[in-house]
């Protein structure tokens, strides 16, 4: 059985820092015409975020012990 | 190469296949040996949300603006961190109710409401058939493409009659028979359908590995990597747009309302909830979905950019749908086998959604539209018919059959009106009305059935208004003058600028006028009335469902009478006989009965029977239908509150339970002395008993020694024989004191003594005992003083007893007095509302330790076994009783070598003077 705890405020803290990292203003940062090692910066940024968050979510998931 | 027949029997084959593994899938399930019960399958069974609008539309949006297509994937990325609170909640709502379809849930919730069940069917079907034709167009314009092989032709419009002439229209009834297949095998309680899952779940793979390969096919074998692709793409002017937050995205509004809307869609399409909610085996495989699902997503999309550009820089000038660069660019480059492969993933990503989407829906439809209707028709006399269960799996059948009927038509119509992307944003958008009265619900106890079905009626309206009979008008169903001038040329009405709110894209504008009325009005009318009893119950089953997930929900709001035999015989109309009966035997099984016969009609059975038909029919139609066989009676909102607050009582028992342990602790305590005082006292008197028979016999063996030499020696001298007898006599009077006072100490100490109080003068009393003893003072040769004060006050006491107290004292003084110039002196005084007596000696005095004892039974000052006794011992312990029991107090002061105080109080008569006294 599941049980609400610490892993729960983990994920919901991902899931605001998510909204944030993926959203205006911090979007329009990356918002450029510049490429990095060929990959436009915009979708870079938002990829990598976005592989990063579910890494995190899967670590937070999977590592057990501590909940 | 690649010819019709090829391409046809591949469809065939790959349907085939499908079905194959649903029939596997159902042959293991009835086995018990589940394919489906492992996180993974879950996994890809939630994977049913990349539809066609994922395989082709997501490159078709990328193509007209780059990046605007990723919040539909990372929505619901974030909506997965939520899960851990928000899908647990909602799964384990659904199983503990038996819910299968959002529309139940939100009934169900809400009092169970048939009304609302009724009105989120509507809706759901309504907002999914656009999406079940967009399904459908893809199948068949991807289909006519393949066909072309090796042009790169782009489907004919509208060029096929209707229905029987028209391909697609037999893709759809195949589908169909699909679903009606392995979504209807059986009526089954828990409505779930291990078959179709497996068969879905290999969809999704088949979908995902095909997009990849054509992903890298075309950024490896067209292009040189990623880098080449967009290297390329950069150089052409319109493109290097596509590589920022430009095209029609370029505003950040509409990205967010985007992510919104999928993390909404993720949560309410009727196809995710019946994968994540209904046909989830173990809530316990959400773990390894929460990332596993992104990461699909993930996986999904990283192809989609350079697939984009890679088709916009192939066939540059725009003669090449975007929607088909999957499939179009292979067949460009001469890849037959990958083009093939294109297409079945496409179709996969098609037939997944379809299927799924219409078992949700024909359930939704069968049970919250169909039935309660049907039930209501006392016409049909549907409440008397013995088994239902062939009715209900018509009325879903036909349902399956209906939904992608209109879904057909909605295509042939309409359909070519529209990107793929923008019909899928309709659908969203429509179940995006769902998310108050959930979210709502299962966190708010305060939301009411009225509050409900206003908010979703008003949402519904606004996102009809605003986005559907655009999307009619644009497709010539409506005069186009209804977008540009209103309606009757009313201008604040035109359907995307309401009350001229402009610079906003379709979807946003909808979003934000539709969540305003629909949340505005659930909160507002939720606020105006109290919920009901049911509804108050209700949702103290959806709120609180994590904090008591091992107790019966809504057992405990039922009150009535009922028989095993109707629940048993209503449940067989509707289950089937067989069906009703094992699981009533399951049920016998769980609670310990011996059979189905054993069990008791309570609530529990009640509820039980309620939640099974619930599965069948719904739950608004089950509460209806079980209130028609058991007798109720309905619980007041009183009632209920009193239940709900049955929570709080336990607690405040609890409370007191601990309290009480606590207070029934210290009297365990206390009992605990009171035995340990006991055995002491039983000890005391075991003492006691030997010391009386000891002080006994000490002058009875002296009185019988001299007996014996008196009855010996009859010629004993007169001299000796005085003596002897005098002896005699003195251990007689000795004994007969001893035992007196032995009496003496027992009746006081049992309360049988008797006492003759009177007002006494204390002054007498002493005067009088000093009489009594000064032969004694004077054979010892002690002086003995009184000091008396001029008058004193009266006090309540026996007389007799206080000279018993006086003379002891003073032959105790006596006593211990063998100096030759012994002294004892007696004093009276006032102290306060007490008289004070003392009684000082020059003795050897006594030691502290003999001073603690000295009033206790038999204890005498010196070792009594080599010392003659001078006294019984119970002098003092008898003086000190008597003092006590006229309120006063005895003590000693001593100290060896120098002397000691006896002292003893009594308490004065308020005002009273000796009336000696008060002449003189």
């Amino acid at each position: 059985m599941i049980r609400p705890s610490l892993k729960g405020q983990r994920l919901a803290a991902l899931f605001l820092l998510g909204l944030f990292l993926l959203n205006y203003p911090l979007l329009n940062l990356f918002a450029s015409a510049s490429q990095l090692l060929g990959i436009p910066v915009l979708y870079a940024y938002v990829f990598a975020v976005w592989a990063l968050l579910i890494g995190a979510m899967a670590l937070v998931v999977e590592i057990r012990g501590d909940d | 190469m690649l010819t019709a027949p090829i391409i046809v029997v591949a469809s065939f084959a790959y349907v085939g296949l499908l079905f194959a593994i649903a029939y596997y899938g159902d042959k293991r399930a009835d086995e018990g040996r589940s394919i489906i019960a492992n996180p993974y399958i879950y996994v890809l069974s939630l994977a049913v949300y990349c539809t066609s609008w994922t395989f082709y539309g997501s490159v078709g949006r990328a193509a007209t603006s780059g990046i605007g297509f990723l919040p539909i994937y990372l929505g619901p990325t974030l909506m997965a961190a939520l899960w851990w609170y928000v899908m647990l909640k909602i799964i384990r709502i659904s199983k503990q109710n038996r819910i299968t379809s959002i529309a139940d849930f939100i009934a169900s919730r809400y009092g169970k409401s048939q009304t609302l069940g009724g009105l989120v069917t509507i809706i759901a079907v309504v907002g999914i058939i656009p999406y079940i034709a967009l399904q459908l167009k893809a199948i068949s314009n991807t289909f006519s493409i393949v066909l072309r092989y090796p042009e790169v032709v782009m489907p004919d419009q509208q060029s096929a009659p209707l229905f029987l002439g028209d391909n697609t229209f037999y893709i759809a009834m195949l589908l169909a028979a699909f679903t009606i297949l392995f979504g209807t095998r059986h009526l089954d309680a828990t409505e779930r359908h291990e078959g179709l899952v497996a068969a879905i779940a290999f969809e999704s793979v088949v979908k995902l590995l095909a997009f990849i390969a054509v992903g890298l096919f075309v950024t490896f074998a067209m292009y040189d990597g990623f880098d080449d692709i967009f290297s390329r793409a950069g150089q052409v002017a319109e493109m290097s747009a596509l590589l920022t937050v430009g095209g029609d995205s370029g505003n950040y509004t509409a990205w967010a309302s985007l992510t919104f809307l999928s993390m909404a869609a993720i949560m309410f399409l009727p196809r995710q909830f019946q994968v994540a909610v209904v046909e989830n085996v173990d809530e316990r495989h959400l773990n390894k979905a929460l990332w596993l699902f992104p990461l699909y997503l993930l996986a999904i999309n990283i192809f989609v950019l350079p697939i984009a550009f890679g088709g916009l820089l192939h066939f540059a000038g725009g003669t090449v749908d975007a929607d088909t660069f999957v499939l179009t660019l292979p067949i460009a480059e001469q890849r037959p086998w990958l083009a093939l492969f294109a297409f079945i993933g496409g179709l996969s990503a098609a037939t997944g959604m379809v299927i799924v989407e219409t078992i949700a829906l024909s359930t939704m439809f069968c049970n919250d539209l169909v039935m309660p209707l049907l039930l209501r028709m006392k016409a049909l006399r549907l409440t008397e018919r013995r088994d239902l269960s062939g009715l209900l799996l018509g009325i879903r059948r036909g349902a399956i059959v209906l939904i992608l009927v209109l879904g057909y038509l909605y295509f042939y119509l309409a359909g070519e009106a529209y990107a793929l992307v923008s019909i899928g944003l309709i659908s969203f958008s429509a179940v995006a009305q769902f998310a108050p009265a959930i979210i709502g619900g299962i966190y708010w106890k305060g939301g009411t059935r009225s509050g409900a079905v206003c908010g979703l009626a008003a949402g519904f309206l606004i996102w009809t208004y605003t986005l559907l009979l655009p999307s009619f008008a644009k497709s010539g169903w409506l005069p186009i003058t209804f977008l540009s001038h209103g309606p009757f040329g009313t201008e604040l009405l035109r359907p995307q600028q309401l009350f001229g709110l402009a610079g906003l894209d379709g979807i946003t504008h909808c979003l934000f006028w539709s969540m305003l009325a629909n949340i505005g009005c659930y909160i507002g009318v939720s606020l105006i009335k109290r919920p009901s009893a049911a509804e108050h119950g209700q949702a103290t089953v959806f709120v609180d469902a994590l904090k008591h997930p091992a107790a019966a929900p809504g057992s405990r709001f039922w009150r009535g009478s009922a028989s095993v035999n109707d629940l048993l015989a209503l449940l067989g109309r509707f289950l089937g006989p067989d069906r009703a009966q094992e699981a009533f035997a399951s049920y016998a099984r769980s609670r310990g009965a011996k059979s189905v016969n054993a069990l008791a009609a309570d609530a529990n059975l009640v509820h039980y029977a309620e939640s099974l038909l619930a599965g069948a029919i719904g739950s608004a139609s089950a509460r209806v239908m079980v209130a028609s066989v058991v007798e109720e009676e309905p619980l007041g909102l009183d009632e209920v509150m009193n239940i709900l607050d049955e929570a709080s009582q336990v607690l405040a028992y609890s409370r007191q339970l601990e309290q009480k342990s606590r207070e029934l602790e210290a009297a365990t305590n206390e009992l605990r002395g009171a035995n340990q005082r006991l055995q002491e006292l039983d000890r005391l008197k075991d003492d006691f008993i030997s010391t009386v028979t000891h002080e006994l016999r000490t002058p009875l063996t002296s009185i019988r020694a001299f007996s014996e030499i008196l009855n010996d020696n009859p010629r004993l001298e007169d001299g000796q024989r005085t003596k002897f007898l005098g002896i005699i006599i003195k251990e007689s009077e000795r004994l007969t004191r001893l035992i007196n006072q032995v009496l003496d100490l027992a009746k006081i100490e049992s309360g049988n003594a008797e006492w003759h109080a009177s007002d006494i003068d204390m002054r007498e009393v002493i005067e009088d005992s000093v009489t009594a003893v000064s032969q004694l003072f004077k054979d010892g040769n002690i002086e003995l003083q009184v000091q008396l004060p001029r008058q004193a006050p009266q006090v309540v006491a026996d007389r007799d007893r206080l000279m018993q107290v006086m003379l002891n004292l003073l032959s105790n003084a006596a006593k211990f007095c063998e100096r030759r110039d012994g002294k004892v002196t007696a004093s009276l005084e006032r102290q306060g509302d007490f008289l004070r007596v003392d009684v000082t000696d020059n003795g050897v005095g006594i030691s502290p330790a003999d001073q603690a004892v000295i009033f206790d039974k038999f204890r005498q000052v010196g070792d009594t076994l080599t010392q003659k006794p001078k006294g019984s011992g119970l002098g003092l312990a008898i003086s000190r009783q008597i003092i006590d029991h006229f309120g006063g107090r005895l003590w000693v002061n001593s100290q060896p070598g120098v002397g000691s105080t006896f002292s003893f109080t009594l308490p004065v008569i308020a005002g009273a003077v000796a009336p000696g006294q008060r002449a003189s």
